[in-house]
């Protein structure tokens, strides 16, 4: 009972944060990009703007929720909660601090501390790629169709250049356990140093699997309307919205604790250290949208097939070679 | 290989070093930009220095409005107490801001100056009738107007004019083409072209 209470509380929390940085990461990347392009950005609702993701969520709630006439209306209304459910999953296994003890229980502070954490990551991610296809399909709309082949074609190719990455961790960490990586890494050497390649590759690999730009081919705004979520309106629409944005979250946490030592840090509890991590991670997913231009899509596919792969293979091949060698 | 990281450093320090810029957005309501010298806003009715009105309700900007915007109801002035300089002058002039379309053809069929377009611009209203501007309303902006149509800020009279015609050959006192001289208003139309 108590125990179980503990964990409704951890949950409670962890999805309480994500959906209260959600909407301040969209008036973030607003301002941000408004400043990278020498504008200001939304700053009238409120104090430097701080009340327009409220604004914008309740214009968002009271809007018409339209059903098209050719959509499958099972899958249709399924697709957004899909995608909210696996980006809110897929924070359940990130460690945001060490074990603490209340009131003489002990508390790690992390949702679910699984053995297999990379591997759930993994298949949590693949998960919401069913809520963009599924989305796509059941609108019954050329462009939503057009979105959803090609996020699952960009998915495929970008989840094993994201496996490559994160097992060349896992050889190095010795362990699948998120807690696990984080204490490897608390002799100071950050695994940022050991892997750059696997960074740099788990960086592209993320920005491909949350979609965002220079990788936002499945909603491509400038040629497929929006892409997957074309048909979708008011809070439909807005759970896809908020699933793209605790992604991105979820998918800066994994970077931060996979190669940047996670909540380690000094001075400081471990939940700021993660939180700055993350957002060091959100500025730099931002700073890549307002900078490079969409790609195309042989350009995506080269870039996946052609040059990721074959240099991910390469790292995990000299990285298993080289932790062979030492650990004997 | 090397050139493309190279391009790609370039562009990231773009962006970043564009971030530390002062924004170029004129925030509107509170920061407005000086307008041209010629902009042609709302009209306003003007007077000569002893009080008497310049209009001498001849019809002529009527005639020359496209879009049929201004009324001229005129009538004969009581020689005791004129209201203007001529023979007759204008007991209603009405400009209908709705169909006026800013043109200023108004203001070049004015044989005595009378009306003229003024800086004004931020005019929107809620009521249509509040967008009939009658004579009152034009010859006394700050005092007529609606609240929501005058900002003192942007709305000023465009001077000098002329003065008053001689009593025999009917010559308006300044020269023409004073408005060259004025730095605040435009040149004739003949002038410019």
């Amino acid at each position: 009972m108590h125990d179980a209470l503990i964990s409704l509380a951890r949950s409670a929390v962890v999805v309480a944060v994500l959906m209260t940085m959600m909407p301040y990461m969209t008036l973030f990347e607003r301002r941000v990009l408004a400043a990278m392009q020498v504008r200001c950005g939304p700053n009238r609702t409120g104090w430097q703007g701080l009340l327009q993701p409220l604004a914008d969520g309740l214009k968002l709630f009271f809007k018409e929720d339209l059903l098209p006439r050719n959509a499958d209306r099972m899958l249709y209304r399924l697709a957004p909660a899909i995608a909210l459910f696996a980006a809110l999953a897929g924070a359940a296994v990130i460690p945001f601090g060490p074990t603490i003890t209340v009131g003489g229980a002990s508390v790690p502070l992390v949702v679910a501390d699984l053995d297999v954490g990379l591997l759930y990551l993994l298949g949590v991610s693949s998960l919401g790629i069913y809520a963009l296809v599924l989305g796509g399909w059941a609108s019954g709309s050329k462009y939503s169709l057009i979105g959803s082949l090609r996020a699952a074609a960009q998915v495929v190719s970008y989840e094993l250049i994201l496996g490559l990455a994160l097992v060349a961790v896992v050889l190095v960490a010795g362990s699948t356990r998120l807690g696990d990586i984080v204490q490897a890494q608390s002799q100071g050497v950050w695994n940022v140093l050991l892997q750059p390649v696997a960074f740099v590759l788990y960086l592209l690999a993320a920005c491909a699997e949350t979609n965002r730009a220079p990788f936002d081919l499945p909603e491509a705004e400038t040629e497929l309307v929006a892409g997957y979520h074309t048909e979708y309106s008011g809070m439909r629409f807005a759970m896809f919205f908020i699933a793209e944005y605790v992604n991105m979250v979820v998918v800066s946490a994994v970077a931060a604790t996979l190669f940047f030592g996670g909540w380690l840090g000094p001075f400081w509890p471990g939940p700021w250290w993660l939180l700055l991590k993350i957002m060091v991670f959100m500025f730099l997913f931002v700073w890549l949208r307002a900078t490079l231009p969409r790609l195309r899509y042989d350009q995506l596919m080269r870039l996946s097939w052609g040059s990721l792969l074959p240099i991910g293979l390469l790292n995990l091949a000299v990285t298993a070679v080289i932790v062979v060698a030492t650990s004997r | 290989m090397f050139a493309d990281l190279k391009a790609l450093a370039k562009g990231f320090w773009t962006t970043l070093r564009h971030m530390g810029r002062p924004v170029t957005t004129v925030r509107y309501p509170e920061q407005k930009r000086p307008g041209s010298a010629n902009f042609k806003g709302r009209h306003r009715l003007y007077r000569y220095d002893n009080g008497l009105e310049r209009c001498i309700g001849c019809h002529l900007c009527a005639a020359a409005c496209p879009s049929q915007a201004i009324y001229v109801g005129a009538e004969e002035n009581d020689p005791k107490a004129p209201v203007s300089f001529g023979e007759r002058y204008a007991r209603h002039f009405e400009i209908n801001m709705l169909r006026c379309i800013f043109c200023g053809f108004c203001e070049e069929a004015c044989p005595v100056e009378a009306i003229r377009l003024g800086p004004e611009y931020e005019l929107a209203d809620y009521h249509r009738h509040s967008l009939v501007y009658t004579k009152e309303m034009l010859l006394d902006p700050e005092q007529h107007a609606p609240k929501r149509q005058y900002h003192a800020d942007v709305d000023r009279p465009r001077g000098p004019l002329g003065g008053l015609p001689d009593q025999e050959t009917g010559v308006s006192g300044a020269p023409p083409g004073h408005r060259d001289t004025d730095t605040g208003a435009r040149p004739p139309l003949k002038q410019v072209l």
